[in-house]
Parts: C-alpha cells; sequence; structure tokens
C-alpha cells in the first residue's frame, strides 16, 4: 500500500508593482506595465504640443522610436488637485504615456481583489482592482484606461490636421497591429514568467531609492 | 401565537439613520462593526464613498442616509456590513449608521405599487412602521455598459478576485 503523500503547497504567485503618486494620491501598476521610467524633461524638450479642447488631459506628443505616444497627465484624469509631475512612465503595450509626481517605491503582491461591483461608472475601466498593503488599500490601474478609442481618434485627427500626419498613421497602424496581435492570445499562450522590469532612464532618475 | 403565525415570522436587524429607523432582512447582515479607517481614491460612484479592511476583505462603504433621509449623518456609530446582491454574486457593503441596531422577529407587509423601489416592504413594531429596505435597489450596482478589454495587462499578473462570500 502506498502511502499518501502530502501534496506539495503551491507556491504564491505574486506581481511586482510600482507605488506612485498623483495629483498627492497614491496609486500602483504592475512593474510589467511599464517600459521605461524618464524625467519630465524629456517629454518637454522632445515632444509635440497636443491641444485638444475635450482632452485637456493630453497636452505632449511623443515618438520613441516606433512608437508615438500620447501623454496623459495622470492627477488630471483623476480629477485630483494639480500637482507638479517630475515623471514619465511610458506604459507598454499602449500608446499611453503618463506624466506622474514622483515614485513611492516598489513592492509585490500576491492578492488583487476585484473592484466591488458597487463601484459601476468609469473607475471599472480604470483600475484592474484592489490590493491591500501596509494596512492601506491601493488601486492597481489598468494602463489601457487612460484614453478610450473615442479619444485616441479624436487625438490623433487633431495631429493630422496640425501636420504630423506620416507619423501619427503609420503608429497608429502599428500600435493596432500590436494591440491585435496581443487580444488573439489565449491564456494558455500566456507566458507566466514576469516580463522585463521598467527600464529607469539612466540619469534621468531623480528617485535614489528607485534602482538604476 | 399558533404554529402558522410563528412561520410568518421573519427575523429583522433595525438600524438608526438620524432620527428614523429602518429594517433589512438579518440574512442579509453579516455583522455591526466600529467605524474604521476609510480609504478614498477617485472614483464617480457618488454613492460610495471609500473602502474600508475588514477580515482581509476590502468593503465599499456606502452612505445610504442622503437617499433615505435626505442628509448626511453626522455622527456614526457603526458600521452595519451587510450582502449585497448582484446577478451572479453576492459582496459585502458596509452602511454607515447613527444608532444601535436591534435584532426583532416581525411580521413583513409586502410592498404596494406606489412604494419607492428600494422599499421592499414595510414592519409594524413598538408602535412604529418601519420600511424594510431592497439594498439592491438602494445601493449601486453594475448597470451602465464598460468597456471590456485588457491587451495592456502584462502577461503574467495576477488575475483580479471576486469578493465573493
Amino acid at each position: 500500500m502506498r502511502p499518501v503523500l502530502p501534496s506539495k503547497p503551491q507556491p504564491l504567485r505574486s506581481e511586482q508593482i510600482i507605488l506612485f503618486r498623483a495629483g498627492g494620491q497614491l496609486f500602483a501598476i504592475s512593474s510589467a506595465s511599464v517600459q521605461e521610467v524618464r524625467s519630465i524633461d524629456s517629454v518637454t524638450s522632445s515632444g509635440k504640443i497636443v491641444s485638444h479642447p475635450d482632452i485637456p488631459k493630453v497636452q505632449h506628443f511623443v515618438q520613441r522610436g516606433e512608437a508615438s505616444l500620447y501623454v496623459v497627465n495622470a492627477a488630471m484624469h483623476f480629477a485630483l488637485p494639480p500637482t507638479t509631475p517630475a515623471l514619465v512612465f511610458v506604459l507598454r503595450r499602449t500608446r499611453t504615456a503618463l506624466l506622474v509626481d514622483g515614485i513611492e517605491r516598489m513592492a509585490n503582491i500576491t492578492r488583487l481583489q476585484a473592484l466591488p461591483l458597487s463601484f459601476c461608472h468609469e473607475e471599472r475601466d480604470w483600475y484592474r482592482g484592489l490590493t491591500a498593503l501596509d494596512q492601506s488599500v491601493i488601486p492597481v490601474i489598468k494602463p489601457e484606461g487612460f484614453l478610450t478609442a473615442d479619444e485616441l481618434f479624436a487625438l490623433d485627427a487633431t495631429m493630422l490636421q496640425s501636420g504630423a500626419k506620416d507619423s501619427v498613421g503609420a503608429q497608429s497602424a502599428a500600435a493596432d497591429a500590436q494591440l491585435g496581435t496581443m487580444t488573439t492570445l489565449s491564456d494558455s499562450d500566456v507566458d507566466d514568467a514576469p516580463a522585463d522590469p521598467p527600464d529607469f532612464a539612466s540619469g534621468d532618475n531623480p528617485d535614489p531609492g528607485v534602482p538604476q | 401565537m399558533t404554529l402558522l403565525a410563528e412561520a410568518e415570522l421573519q427575523s429583522f436587524v433595525l438600524l438608526r439613520l438620524g432620527d428614523r429607523r429602518f429594517a433589512v432582512a438579518a440574512k442579509e447582515i453579516a455583522e455591526l462593526v466600529a467605524p474604521s479607517r476609510v480609504f478614498r481614491f477617485p472614483h464617480h460612484t457618488q454613492e460610495i464613498e471609500g473602502v474600508i479592511l475588514r477580515r482581509g476583505r476590502i468593503v465599499p462603504v456606502c452612505d445610504v442616509a442622503e437617499k433615505l433621509i435626505e442628509r448626511k449623518l453626522t455622527s456614526r456609530r457603526f458600521y452595519l456590513i451587510a450582502q449585497r446582491r448582484y446577478a451572479a454574486q453576492n459582496e459585502w457593503i458596509a452602511i454607515p449608521v447613527s444608532g444601535e441596531c436591534e435584532l426583532i422577529h416581525a411580521e413583513m407587509t409586502p410592498p404596494s405599487e406606489s412604494d419607492a423601489p428600494h422599499v421592499a416592504g414595510w414592519l409594524a413594531h413598538a408602535g412604529d412602521v418601519i420600511e424594510v429596505l431592497n439594498l439592491a435597489a438602494l445601493t449601486p450596482g453594475p448597470g451602465a455598459q464598460h468597456r471590456a478589454g485588457s491587451a495592456a495587462t502584462p502577461p503574467g499578473a495576477l488575475q483580479p478576485q471576486e469578493a465573493r462570500r
């Protein structure tokens, strides 16, 4: 008779997050969703000005390699009091870069609770869920929730009118193709290996606590 | 009291909002807790003022006083943790109340057509007529369509766990 072996406990899956502030409020984002962290100077010096009356949260457009990105002021997006942003997060698999006040720290979470169903407006598009960390509750943002398809369309139209036609058109198609590829992945295709950590731009990192 | 009459009695928790008392079916109540820190973050659901941490769960705080007595509570003595039913699941919500709660057994009179949707019925208790609350109609829940899609959620990311009960 074979002894029954106790089943090996599964290790807790964890996810690395970046805790950051925008408009004075603490948020979290998966570090795997952040491709680069840059100083705001890199945006203001190389970005083009974008002005759309209905989308005041976007004021800059930048070209990062093959990607064209709209820079969203996170404080304005969440209707928080205006602050002076210092950093830009370039978000993976989106056409969004995010202006934030600064990075608080990095942490690992093992549990993400779905946003309670009582929250039933735009916030369902903003957050992946909530996490409890150090006796505090922090919303974990959804990278694709900063610009709707309609807003991207309107911003692209504005850029086309302002003469950046070739760049925007080509990059929209490239971004759409990339997103299309991503949405065709099935669960079994998803690699559990963590994605590359964000690239903290050398020399631009104002936070000494964050590895470069 | 006959057996038939006893069978028709149901359990309710009476709660106080300002000067008025309301009732919720006892089977929908999880516990009564002292007020704790409310964590706030940006959102557009006006009825929800934030969330509390309770037994490792994140519970939304829903102030129903403005809807029921047309003013916010000036003092909160407890949070009544209740189950809110949604189509496919139940979730906890925390309802601030301004006084002690009481468990009673009473017979409920069904609502009439002219009653507001949040009225599940009526109780006669200690000389008062008390509204029984339909939490599903009183507190916010999904209704609007939201964009689906998680194209930018990184591979290997944690999937949110439903706060089921």
